[in-house]
């Protein structure tokens, strides 16, 4: 799939790591759009927007990442999925994927890993 | 045209050395190579706004440290946010003294937590002097150009 197809949908409490990520996308061809926390990456589904990939801070208060995405899944949502987390021992990464995530990152995201993960969808 | 050369010179080798010193890691590199013609603020705005997030929170992590009965849960949060956003930035020294800071808020341990956000806003004040005269320099830079 060409990079300039891809929608991408960015989830994050974090002003600055919002900013970045959005950025990010763009500079590989991603168009996206970005929210705040979880509830309203959800209530975005529920007014019928999809996107091809979801980038979603695992680490929020309020809705963290795992309960967001067990919501989206339980939508019906098939977008893949990557989580960033600035926790990434093993126990963690179970979780994540015990959530349905497609991938996870560690925090902060780099350039050459977003590239190469974009890529391979 | 001649006066140009040195400030790059100063520029280039200033960078460098915040980079050799630590007070920078490839992070700040990432924020740089996204900074573009449509966007050739990116990089100040994004630190401005780190800025505006490490005021807040050092300022909140000292009003918890002072409280009769410290709430080490939230002090941890503090942390936990400074570290990420220092982090996003590429603020490595700024990142590390975070990570001893919750290691004593999860241990409870008051005087390690009094001792490192002083630490922390030490590395702080010192990484936000240090972008403040990389700023500068760069604008003149392009002061110089024009």
């Amino acid at each position: 799939m060409d990079s300039h197809q891809l929608t991408a949908l960015v989830v994050g409490d974090d002003r600055m790591l919002r900013i970045i990520h959005g950025k990010m996308l763009n500079s590989v061809g991603v168009k996206n759009q970005v929210v705040q926390n979880g509830k309203e990456a959800i209530h975005l589904h529920l007014s019928a927007q999809t996107f091809d990939l979801i980038l979603i801070d695992m680490d929020m208060p309020i809705m963290n990442g795992i309960q967001a995405i067990k919501e989206l899944r339980s939508l019906g949502i098939c977008s893949i999925i990557v989580g960033v987390s600035a926790r990434c021992m093993e126990s963690h990464i179970q979780e994540f994927m015990e959530a349905r995530l497609d991938d996870y990152f560690e925090k902060p995201l780099n350039i050459a890993k977003l590239t190469s993960f974009i890529h391979k969808i | 045209m001649d006066g140009m050369v040195p400030l790059q010179k100063q520029l280039l080798d200033y960078t460098a050395s915040l980079f050799q010193e630590g007070y920078l890691d490839d992070q700040f590199n990432q924020l740089q190579e996204l900074q573009d013609e449509s966007n050739p603020d990116f990089v100040v705005e994004v630190v401005t706004l780190f800025f505006e997030d490490a005021d807040r929170l050092l300022n909140e992590l000292s009003k918890a440290l002072v409280q009769e009965s410290i709430d080490f849960r939230r002090l941890d949060a503090h942390v936990h946010q400074l570290k990420g956003s220092s982090s996003s930035i590429g603020a490595q020294r700024v990142q590390r003294v975070c990570i001893s800071f919750r290691n004593c808020c999860q241990e409870q341990n008051i005087e390690g937590c009094l001792k490192s956000l002083q630490q922390v806003k030490h590395e702080y004040s010192l990484v936000k002097t240090k972008l403040e005269t990389l700023f500068k320099m760069e604008e003149e830079v392009v002061a110089g150009r024009g």
